[in-house]
């Protein structure tokens, strides 16, 4: 129980320090977000109108006021406005929020199958007998490091080019909603997928290296039955560690895949409000994703435990290990 | 049947290639290439001229052209020559890939390095403060740091510097405690070593070694990161030719020209595929 409380209390506390450093960076340093819109010469605004207006947006009191202000309606759930368009971000981020999730759900569950299929097939046993098998499982173990090193925005135009205009096979004006995903969905799996995989095939051969495989294959054990008994359940833990990662990686996908498509989302409006240098709805996107990071991690580390028998043991030694360091 | 598949795996297998040739493996092929690959993308950056007489801003022959003996990688829209836009694009691409390293090395090192050898209550505070910055996903991260800079090559190096130091700041700490824990610091210190030399003299020698695999790994990732914010066009502005801007621009002629987007796009990944392969080889080296 110490542990969850103590888990709980650091995540809250980075959210919170986290938080602190998204305003400093995005709202009290860049200044004054009603300048940025009202300050133009062209607007022909007096200096006298432009004070008037600083203190209807609340812009000419103290910066702590201010911060706690802006601490407090994001709590509450109201994320400011844009300097841009003057909407609302809660309602800017809630009309673009289905498209995006879509194609992270789709990205991710194409990324996670690609990563397994590759890791499995590259870790196959009955692939280290044949002079052929052994050219594809290398070629497949070779697939991860090349998949990490391409730019995501590239992949996604050769995508374009290889599939709608090479081949044909996939519209891009007029495509019904399906077809529009296919692509981004692609782009957005393959740099997703890489550093899985690559944690997989590491995780699979050290299990597979492991006193107790020899055992049950000396005992009859097929390679399925391993695979699917033993080796899955001790090569995921490894995997699930990985979760923060690929959400971070799926935000940083959004951006670049959307962009590139010309999707509306959330990554799509990220990318135009650095553009037009719209702090408001950067902050609330850097805000809303930071939570959702750090409530990852903490939930894969209160799984962790649960999951593995073996850390459950260690996290129980600890304090006595250090109790005997301090003896000594 | 099963007296044979035990023979493979009772010798674990995993480590069977890898315990073969541990010490030979700065000789493999592939580390050769790879070096190979990153020595000229260096040389690229130094001296392009050596590598092409054309000018990359100027236009040079008929536009669009395809690649041919004379322009290896084609014209683009406005006819200059890709390859050398590619050539003379190493040079912004990789020194604000050095600079990005440089930031997230040296500010990352310097607090890992404090946490590490200080402890206490400045280890804490400092910890905390490289979990927030993990805490924030990278490209939001950097994003956030263009918005405040502005755009341009070198605040783009910065932003992803920053998003670095995390990552630095973690693994110069854990590596200073481990040595700082070993015989020879401990006697250092009882034969009357003070905290600043003990430090240079010992602690970070001992610890150097993994930090700069990190900072080979991350050369890679940093022109990746760099080339997407320029793709995005927060980097360089348009005649520039940085990597990034250079297949944002060839973006447009996708049906047409495949060149332009292509043929860069995989110098990109050659590069990075180089990068990551050589810090793999440093690190298996530093095992060994």
């Amino acid at each position: 129980m110490a542990y969850v409380r103590r888990r709980i209390g650091g995540a809250l506390l980075v959210l919170v320090l986290a938080f602190i450093a998204a305003y400093i960076l995005l709202a009290a340093l860049p200044g004054d977000a009603v300048l940025a819109r009202y300050g133009n010469p062209d607007l022909g605004l007096t200096a006298a109108q432009l004070a008037e207006i600083r203190a209807a947006y609340g812009a000419d009191r103290p910066q702590l006021v201010q911060f706690f202000e802006t601490a407090g309606s994001f709590l509450r759930g109201d994320l400011g406005y844009s300097i841009q368009s003057g909407a609302a971000v809660s309602a800017l981020l809630a009309e673009a929020l289905p498209s995006t999730l879509t194609l992270a759900a789709l990205g991710l569950v194409s990324a996670v199958a690609l990563a397994v299929a590759i890791a499995i097939t590259a870790t196959h046993p009955g692939l280290r007998g044949h002079r052929a098998a052994r050219a594809l499982r290398n070629l497949l173990r070779g697939l991860p490091p090349l998949m990490v090193s391409l730019p995501v925005f590239w992949i996604g135009i050769v995508l374009i080019q290889v599939f709608s205009f090479q081949l044909g096979l996939v519209p891009v004006l007029n495509a019904g909603p399906i077809e529009s995903l296919i692509l981004p969905v692609a782009t957005l799996a393959i740099p997703i997928a890489a550093p899985l995989a690559q944690v997989l095939i590491r995780s699979i051969d050290e299990v597979l290296a492991q006193p107790f495989v020899s055992v049950a294959r000396a005992r009859g054990a097929t390679n399925t039955w391993l695979l699917s008994r033993t080796v899955a359940r001790n090569a995921v833990l490894p995997a699930l560690t990985m979760a923060g990662l690929l959400f971070g990686e799926l935000v940083g996908g959004a951006v670049v895949t959307e962009a590139v498509f010309g999707r509306m989302g959330v990554g799509q409006l990220t990318a135009q409000a650095v553009a037009a240098r719209d702090t408001p709805v950067l902050l609330a996107v850097v805000v809303i994703s930071t939570v959702v990071f750090v409530l990852i991690n903490l939930v894969v580390d209160l799984l962790y435990p649960v999951l593995d028998a073996r850390l459950r043991r260690s996290d129980a030694a600890a304090p006595t290990r250090r109790a005997a360091v301090a003896v000594r | 049947m099963s007296a044979q598949t035990l023979t493979p795996s009772g010798a674990p297998a995993g480590s069977g290639a890898p315990a073969r040739a541990p010490r030979l493996s700065a000789l493999r092929p592939g580390v050769v290439l790879s070096a190979l690959v990153l020595l000229t993308a260096l040389a690229w950056a130094l001296l392009p001229g050596v590598f092409t007489a054309q000018s990359p801003t100027a236009s040079v022959g008929a536009s669009l052209q395809a690649p041919s003996a004379e322009f290896w990688f084609g014209t683009d829209a406005t006819g200059r020559d890709v390859f050398a836009r590619v050539v003379h694009g190493a040079s912004h691409s990789i020194t604000a890939a050095v600079v990005a390293v440089a930031v997230g090395l040296v500010v990352g090192t310097t607090l890992g390095v404090i946490a590490g050898s200080v402890g206490g209550f400045v280890e804490e505070a400092l910890m905390r403060l490289v979990d927030m910055l993990l805490a924030i996903p990278g490209l939001l991260l950097s994003l956030s740091v263009v918005i405040l800079l502005g755009f341009g090559t070198t605040n783009a190096a910065i932003a992803v510097g920053i998003t670095s130091i995390a990552t630095f700041a973690r693994l110069s700490r854990s590596r200073v405690i481990s040595v700082r824990r070993s015989e020879y610091v401990e006697a250092a210190f009882g034969s009357g070593g003070t905290l600043p030399a003990i430090l240079w003299r010992h602690i970070l020698p001992n610890s150097a070694a993994p930090v700069i695999a990190l900072a080979a790994l991350q050369l890679g990732s940093a022109i990746l990161q760099i080339s997407t914010l320029g793709f995005l066009g927060y980097g360089a502005p348009p005649p520039t030719p940085e990597w990034g801007l250079l297949i944002a621009e060839g973006r447009d002629y996708v049906a047409t020209a495949w060149w332009l987007t292509l043929l860069p796009g995989l110098v990109v990944a050659a590069v990075v595929l180089a990068t990551n392969r050589l810090s793999s080889a440093i690190g298996q080296g530093e095992s060994a």
